[in-house]
């Protein structure tokens, strides 16, 4: 029986699944359940794929779908929230990998000259994915220094790969019976997706990993391409554009160019050191508790130290604590906050903070000068007025929250040592600013007992 | 049917749905949007069923099978861990 017109419908209703939900994950009330019908949408695809005429033996394709739903499932449960970041990078190298096999099978000895390009492209796609993932996943790990690594002539390393993508590329397309140039192909860009992300600092991961979420769906799309599939085309499109533009956020949240980005590290840009007027004022906890204390409208301004010292649980305690004394508390959340897009928010609201009391850089700039106290916790450049105030410094121009507007502001910090971008923060000296040295974590906690108490 | 203007011409479509779909969603929902959409870049999973299982033997059946666990731990991973997040989303209750 000839189900080519069930499959070619059962993908239609796919493809509107996943419109739908995607459409659906863009209001918090409705989220959850639209990735409940985008799910549904993959359940049809891929049931209506296994009717396909062309299958003649079941069981690797039950294999695989048990062996790697089972890896998904046990991951999906056990991943910690704080670990979400080097999740969301292993699962794009993935994705990207299959696109790699996929469109490497492909290959036929009849395959057109435009099949043989969008194998190449699903092939080059996928394996930049899949080791650009790879090393963001040890970066956010901290298994690989999460530091840009550079080195002499990487410039020209990279023009060299870049040409010997391109050359095996083409040879591939004009003489597709030598196996060497696929090989070539393969190699090459799994080479190049290592190259692309060793030079990209743990500050601009948010960057990186939008963008290799694009390259994941567009890596689908190119395999959607070589294998005549329409449906692998529309929801690979769809990632494609989110990806992107997420990518494109960050980027304006940094005030970088994409290139600037990949092609060049932060400590590049300047080394130049300017001098800073004032003085660091530390301050204990007890001190710092009688200020909040009597605060009315208190601000919170997470960071990656928060993450870090996986404080966002005791955050919350504070939280209520001051509400319960009378206190307004929002949260600031700077879109780069942290490591991937949305980071803060996704570990606030594991710790049972409502999304309405997280807001949005806009927002909550314009609020700054009628709070008390703004607590920044393990955030830097996020919150660097040099960013406002010293044109020459790297971050000129990059939109931050505007803390020192506030009436007084606390920064929980370890030490002294400057933020990841190794950037001087004239926040630290203002006159309205004081520093609580020590684990976020352990401040917090002597804090919420003094309330407490 | 089929055809490359075809296929290019969905691809172009796709393209500009999703832009349209995606600027909107606030910043609050951007790791769950992200994770989300990474969970539907494992419908190449799709492509891969028809390929691991074409019977031949040869390095693309096995090829295929590779691509259908790998896209699998993304299709269920993702779902699963974008739902997992979703679940911690609340608002304010009163």
């Amino acid at each position: 029986m000839d189900f080519s017109v069930v499959i070619s419908l059962g993908y239609v209703v796919a493809s509107g699944l996943f419109i739908f939900g995607l459409k659906m994950l863009g209001s918090p009330a409705t989220a959850r359940k639209g990735n409940m019908i985008s799910a549904v949408g993959m359940l049809i695809a891929i049931v209506v794929a296994l009717l396909d005429q062309g299958i003649v033996e079941f069981q690797w394709i039950l294999g695989g779908m048990v062996v790697g739903g089972a890896i998904g499932a046990i991951a999906a449960r056990a991943v910690a929230m704080t670990s979400m970041p080097e999740m969301v990078a292993l699962f794009n190298g993935l994705g990207g990998a299959a696109s790699l096999l996929v469109g490497w099978a492909a290959l036929a000895p009849d395959a057109t000259t435009f099949t043989l390009v969008t194998i190449v492209l699903s092939i080059l796609i996928g394996g930049i994915t899949l080791t650009g993932s790879l090393i963001a996943y040890g970066k956010l790990s901290e298994k690989l220094a999460s530091g840009a690594i550079t080195f002499t002539g990487q410039q020209i390393v990279n023009t060299l790969i870049i040409a010997g993508v391109v050359g095996s590329a083409v040879m591939f397309c004009i003489e597709p019976a030598n196996t060497s140039w696929l090989y070539a192909v393969i190699g090459l860009s799994l080479v190049f997706g290592i190259m692309v992300v060793i030079p990209i600092g743990g500050a601009d991961m948010p960057v990186v990993i939008s963008l290799l979420n694009s390259y994941s769906g567009l890596a689908a799309c190119a395999a959607g391409f070589a294998i005549d599939n329409n449906v692998l085309i529309v929801a690979g499109s769809l990632v494609g554009a989110s990806g992107i533009i997420l990518t494109q956020i960050m980027c304006k949240a940094m005030n970088r160019s994409l290139s600037n980005v990949l092609f060049s590290g932060f400590a590049s840009v300047s080394n130049e050191v300017t001098e800073i007027d004032g003085e660091i004022k530390p301050i204990n906890a007890e001190d710092a508790y009688y200020i909040l204390e009597a605060a009315t409208n208190v601000a919170i301004i997470p960071g990656y130290g928060m993450a870090v010292a996986q404080a966002q649980h005791v955050v919350k305690e504070l939280a209520d604590l001051l509400e319960a004394n009378g206190a307004e508390v929002n949260f600031g959340i700077h879109p780069v906050a942290g490591r991937m897009p949305g980071h803060m928010n996704v570990l606030l609201a594991e710790a049972d903070v409502p999304y309405d009391q997280l807001l949005e850089m806009d927002e909550i700039n314009p609020r700054m000068e009628s709070v008390d106290v703004a607590i920044v916790i393990g955030a830097n450049d996020v919150v660097n007025p040099a960013a406002r105030e010293i044109e020459s410094s790297p971050i000129y121009g990059m939109p931050v929250i505007n803390v020192a507007d506030a009436r007084t502001v606390f920064v929980l910090k370890r030490s002294m040592a400057s933020g990841f971008a190794g950037i001087e923060n004239p926040l630290f000296y203002k006159e309205n600013t004081r520093m609580i040295f020590g684990d976020a974590k352990e401040t917090l906690s002597k804090l919420v007992r003094e309330l407490a108490g | 049917m089929n055809g490359a203007e075809y296929l290019l011409f969905i691809l172009m479509l796709a393209v500009f749905l999703g832009f349209e779909l995606i600027n909107k969603v606030p910043a609050t929902l951007h790791t769950p949007l992200m994770s989300g959409a990474n969970a539907i870049s494992g419908i190449t999973v799709v492509g891969a069923i028809a390929i691991a299982g074409n019977g031949n033997q040869d390095l693309a059946q096995w090829l295929g099978a590779g691509a259908v666990a790998l896209a699998s731990i993304n299709v269920v991973g993702g779902y699963m861990v974008t739902d997992r997040m979703l679940g911690f989303f609340k608002k304010k209750e009163g």
